[in-house]
């Protein structure tokens, strides 16, 4: 009989290659799904994975979709090394992304080159202050942030809801549900000709680096390891749980909050009624497939875009439906977890083994 | 005032059932020690499931089934993740929600603009004609007092049997319950299992009797209301049922309100819910004492076969 | 007892895991009636085997006869039909429970009938064991909490009893207590197996002892023939040597200092401390004694500055009033702090060496400049530790969690006295930790006294107490006597003392000041 055996130190090795592990399981488990809906496997993977680079335009296009998760999920991991359960980020990204898109409308017919990094600087903050009220109920109150942060979307997606289709609807337009389109000042640099690569996707690797650095060698980083590994040792060592969870929410809405401005003033140029296709969520798989590692998180956000161009792709090419990216992203997720008990137990054959208390949240 | 008060207060029982069951079995599975956050996931793969079979075969009771094992299976998923393999409860639940969003929209891809009759009402004859009581108390699906009697066989079984007492138990202090000779991880599973078919039937009357459609994403947040109830009820099942019907209230209400010419941004009103629900979640967690008296001490903690 | 047939009968037990061999070949026969003690150090493998016994865990090979038969016991409900009764070290109880749900959980389903109220009623009078099967187990104390897993154990009339560490959270005069049930047990016929590394407690009760070292046997004897001295040496297989008490310099004056300190506990089953007072002079080590629960933790937490009181003045270290600074302050103050749990809250399991090292370190070994983490000092740092405190460590880039409890507790110990602390205050010093180890953490505390550093101990081990300790004072209930020098107070008075019994005492006292 197999049993879980808790290994001594937590296997490294396991660490990186258990995402590799999941994707092939992905990979093949995928595989098996598209032969029962009848579909040729072999066509719909490459459809799914393959075609989609095929082209310098689709290499463009994956950066574009990276961007935001990139963003995000590295925002998110901060959050979710210190066990502060931020899965509010599609709230703050549409909430960022209103704040950034609403400096471009106020100023509609201004053309100064300070539009932009007012609108960043803006998305930031919104997306801040939107993440700010789980951690005020957080820290007074001592409310559970993920349900908070959760509501928080639903009111943030009501809000830009209401926004265009009331105050906010472009007074040109035929009654769409849509703002005015951005002016060329708002709209976010194209770093690709022909393309519509963007410079956001080097403000990502620029976060990435950043983060790098903090998490790995600043002291904010180590406490927020501390604080997510042992909440004891962390008193114990006199760093305050109540700070960490303003740095962190503050980090992660923020980070959401600029990848919205950067939507908005980037791919799409105006608000409409459906800003991200879901990357808040998405993001959160892709910072525990990137191992919570800024690195790592640049990697999975890139895999995780795929899935969204693939999706766009099967749907154009095979006429599947494109909720196909949400079971792919799904199962890697359910195939990294899995994985992971690699990461801190081995199996063994045989009897019941060496005792082990509970493992945290 | 029976004009519109009758019609509003069914209603308010239809848009409450899905919740209290969701809500209900998501109780006992907290209770048993585990943090669900998939509810969401198991209620919308339940929803197709029924709406599925309801569709294929005609049969509302096949249907009926069908969203409880749907919402099971995927409830298996989550259990073995996290029991067998130890993973962490928050991450797999947030997958368990992912996957089953985008699941249950590629099954019911060829499901989209058919209907489905929906359930039979249990009509008694005279009785079901009584005014104001007699369509509030007769009258409904199956479901509704399904509803109902799940809500008080879980209180039963949670407070008076022995399975209750173990179920309570390997929540309190899972270490104990394993040193004392139970199967912890047997134990947790049998209630996820629970709570996956209960998520899936509150799933099953949304596609069969709510809105006897499929639409992509239809729970529309309904299962993380549910949890949040769960939190609202500190884990007692009638306390539940009273949190869905208030919420199902709050629902109903900012509906008719627009109907009785109230000028607010219908977006304003379809926050009400989340609002509240943030607002009762502060409440409780202020009053911290009571609360962790009825939270289970080892929600969330996986459980390695220790010694 | 000859030519009876042995109510237990272990053969060849052996149990490894990964890197550690628990049990190998331990024998062990137990006749009806007999209190057997087994005896050994934390770690020795009594734990493993009884786990064994009662079908929490099967071992690798060995027989198991019972009553002459031989059996495989898969599980404790098994081992329960056999008549074996387990009393478990760290109750097997359910805080939110009533004490009829507790004992109902534990008893076959047949037994745990409509009455079982009241058979829990008339077993408790039967054996002198008071309980209210209504009230619910966070509201009892600790030895109200055994009484139920007794209690739990005789409703099924067992004919072997485990009893793991059964005294070690209660007060002198509640073992004696236990005793006569447990002598009154045997005289029924009960065997009695008392686990235990209380050499007085097994010389008063225990008919014969198996002592463990090591995961195996060692030596067998009548504990009513040998001393407790002679049975230590069995234990720890070595002649003890007591640790050094340095000459003493003169003592400074007050270092750390505790003024009519008072507060409301926040946890839901924590203690309230009720004006405590207490003066720590460099130079000097001061012990607080006391059973687990009775507000050390509370202390210990204030002490640190993990919780904060509304009156800086009434925690001063030298001149400085710290009441309402949290840890990094009263670290720069010049407090260095060893809590009771090592993994986890004295050091971060899944962290390397060095990083726990930074932990503490950070601000007065100075390994940060500008927010940036000196990592080349810091392992430097790390490196002393282990080697000036004789940590054996495949290296410092290892996670916490691969040391031994004594290696870990000596690099803990080492990182807070390499920052030449004048005040420490540590809870349970060496609890779970192997003799050597514990021998060279009590010897540093003095030395570190010897220096001139103010040294509080708050520990539950009275032995350890006596040997470090100048002044030694209790903690019962949130409250904490006055120290008084450890020549002049006898184990008696402090169980009082530790009991809540101490009207006499301090009369004693008053009349001294």
């Amino acid at each position: 009989m197999l049993r879980l055996e808790l290994r001594g130190e937590m296997s490294q090795p396991m660490v990186y290659l258990s995402p590799i592990f999941a994707v092939i399981l992905t990979f093949i488990a995928g595989i098996i799904m598209f032969t029962f809906l009848g579909v040729d496997p072999v066509k719909a993977i490459i459809t799914f994975f393959i075609t989609p680079l095929n082209s310098l335009d689709g290499l463009a296009e994956l950066f574009v979709k990276a961007t935001p998760l990139v963003l995000i999920a590295v925002g998110l991991s901060f959050g979710f090394q210190a066990n502060i359960w931020n899965i509010g980020a599609e709230g703050q990204l549409t909430i960022g992304a209103l704040a950034g898109g609403g400096v471009a409308l106020l100023f509609f017919n201004v053309d100064t080159p300070f539009l932009m990094p007012a609108m960043l600087v803006s998305g930031v903050l919104g997306g801040m202050a939107w993440a700010a009220i789980p951690a005020i109920l957080k820290t007074k109150c001592g409310t559970n942030e993920i349900l908070t942060s959760l509501m928080l979307t639903y009111v943030g997606l009501l809000v830009l809801s209401y926004l265009i289709h009331g105050p906010w609807k472009d007074p040109d337009g035929q009654n769409f549900p849509e703002s005015r389109l951005f002016h060329d000042a708002a709209l976010i640099p194209i770093i690709l000709d022909e393309t519509r690569l963007h410079l956001g996707w080097i403000i990502a690797l620029f976060g990435v680096a950043v983060a790098w650095v903090i998490m790995t060698r600043h002291m904010i980083g180590f406490q927020i390891r501390v604080i997510g590994l042992a909440p004891m040792a962390a008193r114990f060592a006199g760093f305050k749980e109540k700070h960490i969870i303003w740095m962190t929410l503050m980090i992660s809405g923020g980070a959401a909050g600029l990848a919205g401005t950067i939507e908005v003033s980037g791919p799409v140029g105006q608000i409409i009624p459906v800003i991200s296709p879901g990357y808040g969520f998405t993001a959160i798989i892709v910072a525990f497939l990137g191992r919570l590692h800024p690195v790592g998180c640049l990697f999975a956000g890139l895999l995780m875009a795929l899935t969204y161009l693939g999706g766009d792709n099967a749907q154009i090419e095979m006429n599947l439906p494109n909720a196909v990216t949400g079971v792919f992203q799904g199962m890697l997720l359910f195939f990294l977890l899995a994985c992971d008990v690699l990461v801190r137990y081995r199996f063994r054959i045989g009897s019941l083994t060496k005792a082990t208390g509970g493992a945290n949240l | 005032m029976g004009d519109w008060l009758v019609p509003a207060l069914l209603t308010i029982i239809t848009a409450s059932t899905p919740l209290v069951f969701a809500a209900v079995g998501e109780v006992v599975v907290e209770k048993s020690g585990v943090l669900n956050l998939g509810i969401e996931g198991m209620m919308i793969v339940g929803a197709i499931s029924a709406f599925a079979v309801g569709v294929t075969t005609g049969s509302a009771t096949l249907a009926i089934f069908a969203g409880a094992i749907g919402g099971a299976a995927v409830a298996f998923i989550f259990g073995f993740l996290t029991l067998n393999l130890l993973a962490n409860q928050v991450a797999a639940g947030l997958a368990l929600t992912i996957f089953g969003l985008g699941f249950s929209a590629l099954l019911g891809h060829g499901f989209v603009g058919k209907t489905f009759p929906g359930l039979p009402k249990l009509e008694i004859p005279i009785i079901s004609e009584i005014p104001f009581i007699g369509p509030l108390l007769f009258g409904h699906d199956i479901l509704v007092y399904g509803s109902v009697i799940i809500v008080i066989s879980t209180t039963y079984m949670l407070n008076k049997t022995r399975v209750g007492l173990l179920i309570r138990a390997v929540g309190e202090n899972h270490d104990a319950a394993h040193s004392i000779g139970y199967s912890v991880n047997k134990i947790r599973m049998a209630c996820v299992l629970f709570g996956g078919a209960m998520a899936g039937l509150g799933g099953a009357y949304l596609s069969l009797a709510y809105t006897p459609l499929w639409v992509e994403g239809m729970t529309s947040g309904r299962g993380w209301i549910a949890l949040a109830l769960v939190v609202f009820a500190s884990w007692k099942a009638w306390r539940a049922f009273l949190g869905a019907y208030l919420f199902g209230g709050i629902t109903i209400i900012q509906l008719h309100a627009q109907g009785f010419g109230v000028e607010i941004a219908p977006e304003f009103l379809s926050m009400l819910p989340y609002l509240a629900t943030i607002v009762v979640l502060v409440l409780i967690s202020r009053d911290s004492s009571r609360a962790k008296l009825n939270a289970p001490a080892c929600l969330g903690r996986s459980f390695h076969e220790a010694g | 007892m000859t030519g009876q047939i042995p109510r237990l009968e272990l053969e060849g037990i052996s149990k490894a895991y990964p890197g550690v061999v628990a049990n190998e070949n331990v024998s062990l026969k137990i006749m009806p009636g007999e209190i057997h003690a087994l005896l050994g150090e934390n770690g020795a493998g009594k734990s493993t085997l009884v786990k064994f016994i009662y079908g929490v865990q099967t071992a690798d090979s060995g027989s198991f006869k019972w009553e002459g038969q031989e059996f495989a016991v898969a599980n404790p409900s098994m081992a329960r039909k056999l008549g074996i009764g387990m009393v478990f070290q760290h109750f097997s109880l359910f805080d939110a429970l009533s004490v009829e749900e507790n004992i109902a959980i534990g008893i076959s389903p047949e037994l745990a009938g409509d009455n079982l109220g009241r058979q829990i009623r008339d077993v408790s009078r039967q054996y002198g064991l008071p309980l209210d099967p209504d009230r619910f187990v966070h509201t009892l104390s600790v030895g109200e909490r055994q009484r139920i897993e007794v209690v739990r154990c005789l409703l099924q009339n067992p004919k072997l009893l485990i009893m793991d560490e059964p005294t070690s959270v209660l007060t002198p005069q509640e073992v004696a207590e236990l005793f006569k049930t447990l002598r009154r047990l045997s005289e029924e016929g009960v065997s009695i197996l008392y686990i235990s590394h209380k050499l007085q407690e097994i010389k008063d009760l225990c008919h014969v002892a198996t002592i463990m070292r090591m995961g195996r046997v060692v030596d067998s004897c009548i504990p009513s023939e040998e001393s407790p001295l002679s049975m230590a040496e069995m234990m720890m297989g070595a002649n003890l040597v007591s640790p050094e008490k340095p000459e003493k310099s003169v003592h400074g004056g007050p270092h750390l200092v505790v003024k009519n300190l008072s507060l409301q506990s926040d946890h839901q089953h924590g203690v309230d401390l009720k004006n405590i007072n207490l003066e720590v002079c460099k130079g000097e080590v001061v012990g607080i004694a006391g059973i687990a629960g009775n507000g050390q933790i509370e202390v210990m937490e204030i002490l640190t500055g993990e919780v904060l009181v509304e009156d800086p003045n009434s925690v001063l270290i030298g001149e400085i009033c710290v009441g309402c600074e949290g840890p990094k302050f009263r670290r720069n103050a010049g407090l260095g702090f060893v809590p009771e749990e090592r993994l986890g809250h004295g050091a971060v399991p899944e962290m390397s060496l060095w990083e726990n090292a930074f932990l503490s370190g950070f601000q007065t070994m100075c390994l940060v400049s500008r927010g940036f983490i000196d990592v080349q000092e810091s392992i430097k740092y790390a490196l002393s530790i282990v080697s000036k405190f004789n940590v054996k460590t495949p290296g410092i880039k290892h996670a916490a969690n691969s040391l031994s409890g004594g290696n870990l507790q000596k690099f803990i110990f080492g990182r807070e006295i390499l920052q030449n602390p004048e005040v420490i205050v540590a809870l349970q010093p060496t609890w779970g930790v192997d003799a050597g180890s514990a021998a060279f953490i009590r010897q540093s505390l003095m030395d570190l006294a010897a220096k001139g550093a103010a040294v509080l101990v708050i520990s539950q081990d009275l032995q350890e107490l006596f040997e470090v300790s100048d002044r030694i004072a209790v903690i019962y209930e949130g409250t904490v006597s006055s120290p008084r020098p450890a020549e002049d107070i006898t184990v008696e008075e402090i169980g009082l003392l530790m009991a809540g019994i101490s009207s006499e005492v301090e009369l004693g006292l008053t009349a001294d000041a």
